[in-house]
């Protein structure tokens, strides 16, 4: 058996990638997990951050998840995300402008609803803006 | 020429009809293409999702979801059935629904009781003249709809469950085949009935992080939620492909009585030209 295997993205509006690759690396909740071939089974939930494989020739594909669910099988990794878009993809600026936004939104808090969400927002848009910084490094 | 005068404005009408057959066919063409796209987008994520649990099934989790566990005594089962809200779409709920209550009347025989959530305008409609316990209703969704309109009333089937008032819930939808065949599908939703796959039947369990019970329920509810949502876009394409076909043959159906009648018509006119040339020839050949 070749040390390769076979990742879906897939989110609730579409596919994002499928292929082999031989490395993936995914923000599960407990911290981030790296997968090779042959992993033991897990299922696990992500948290909003980055994805990222390896093809086999070496190239490196990032994506962004907005959280989800990561299953993995020996030779098939699957990450089922609420939203998920290819990293290039992401708008910095309105990333930039969301985490603002959530930040004062969290600054006068009115209702405990409306903190719990301007949290989940601040935390997306910190993550967006992480993955965009790591991208830009590895370039 | 009276006959001539009605059959010309039966004519009229029939054009009339035909233009507005043309038009909702030509509507529903449009709308097609989209919703096709809406279904094909959606589809990867309900067939992973449903991958992942069929491997859920067959592994021995820690902890036993309820949707998980088979139960042995069936008193009651309920159906979720997604329909049209509009019709002039040919027969495709009547075919829906006859399957339907083809296996309501099997449970009936075995004096099993039957709930029904009816989604969609056309399923709230007959399944409320319908001789059947409809327990919950969801219509008006629109071409595009979003989940949130859903959850109510699907969490009332899947509280059912809960509670042990169901002990099935099927998803009855129309599968889109291609922009011809459409077909009525009933499936097992709940509990969740996996296919054995003969490579994984040893013992084997995930790894949970954090634990078992958060994630299988986690992943439950979104299974329940992109399996319903994928029916009812499936739903929408079928439907729109359906009126296109029903509105196509419609219009068909007009330009050849249209036709029929112009033939009738000319005949008419031909009879009382003859008949008046008859007249007047007769009348100069009296003088």
């Amino acid at each position: 058996m070749s040390m390769t295997m076979h990742v879906d993205i897939v989110s609730a509006e579409t596919e994002i990638y499928s292929g082999t690759v031989i490395e993936c690396y995914a923000p599960a909740e407990m911290g981030e997990v790296g997968i090779h071939p042959r992993h033991a089974p897990l299922i696990t939930k992500l948290k909003p951050g980055e994805v990222r494989i390896v093809l086999q020739d070496g190239d490196e594909k990032s994506f962004f998840v907005n959280g989800g669910i990561l299953e993995i099988q020996p030779h098939v990794v699957t990450i089922l995300s609420d939203t998920a878009i290819r990293a290039a993809d992401i708008d910095e600026a309105a990333a930039m402008e969301a985490k603002s936004r959530a930040e004062a939104a969290m600054a006068d808090k009115k209702s405990d609803l409306d903190y719990a969400r301007a949290k989940a927002e601040l935390i997306e848009a910190v993550a967006k803006i992480e993955t965009i910084k790591k991208l830009r490094k590895r370039k | 020429m009276a006959g001539a005068k009605e059959i010309r404005s039966k004519i009229k009408s029939i054009q009339n009809t035909a233009k507005i057959t043309k038009a909702m066919e030509m509507v529903a063409a449009s709308k097609m293409r989209k919703a096709q796209d809406r279904m094909r987008a959606s589809r990867p994520y309900a067939e992973k999702i449903r991958n992942v649990l069929a491997h859920l099934a067959q592994a021995n989790p820690e902890y036993k979801h309820p949707y998980l566990v088979d139960r042995e005594e069936v008193k009651r089962v309920g159906y979720i059935i997604v329909s049209t809200d509009r019709g002039l779409c040919g027969g495709l709920n009547t075919n829906m629904f006859k399957a339907a209550v083809k296996e309501m009347i099997e449970w009936d025989s075995q004096g099993i009781e039957v709930d029904v959530c009816a989604i969609g305008r056309k399923a709230v409609g007959f399944f409320g003249r319908f001789k059947c316990n409809l327990v919950s209703q969801a219509d008006h969704l629109g071409d595009s709809p979003s989940m949130e309109d859903l959850i109510g009333t699907v969490k009332v089937m899947l509280d059912a469950y809960d509670e042990g008032k169901i002990d099935r819930l099927y998803l009855v939808h129309n599968v889109f085949v291609n922009t011809m065949t459409q077909q009525p599908r009933i499936h097992q939703m709940v509990p969740v009935s996996g296919e054995i796959d003969q490579e994984l039947e040893h013992h084997w369990d995930y790894i949970y992080e954090p634990d078992a019970r958060h994630i299988i329920d986690g992943l439950m509810f979104r299974f329940i939620e992109s399996q319903v949502y994928q029916g009812l876009v499936e739903n929408i394409a079928s439907e729109m492909s359906a009126r296109m076909i029903a509105m196509k043959s419609a219009t068909d159906n007009a330009g050849e009585i249209i036709k029929e009648l112009q033939t009738v018509y000319n005949k008419a006119r031909q009879a009382a030209i003859t008949q008046e040339i008859s007249e007047i020839v007769s009348g100069a050949a009296a003088v």
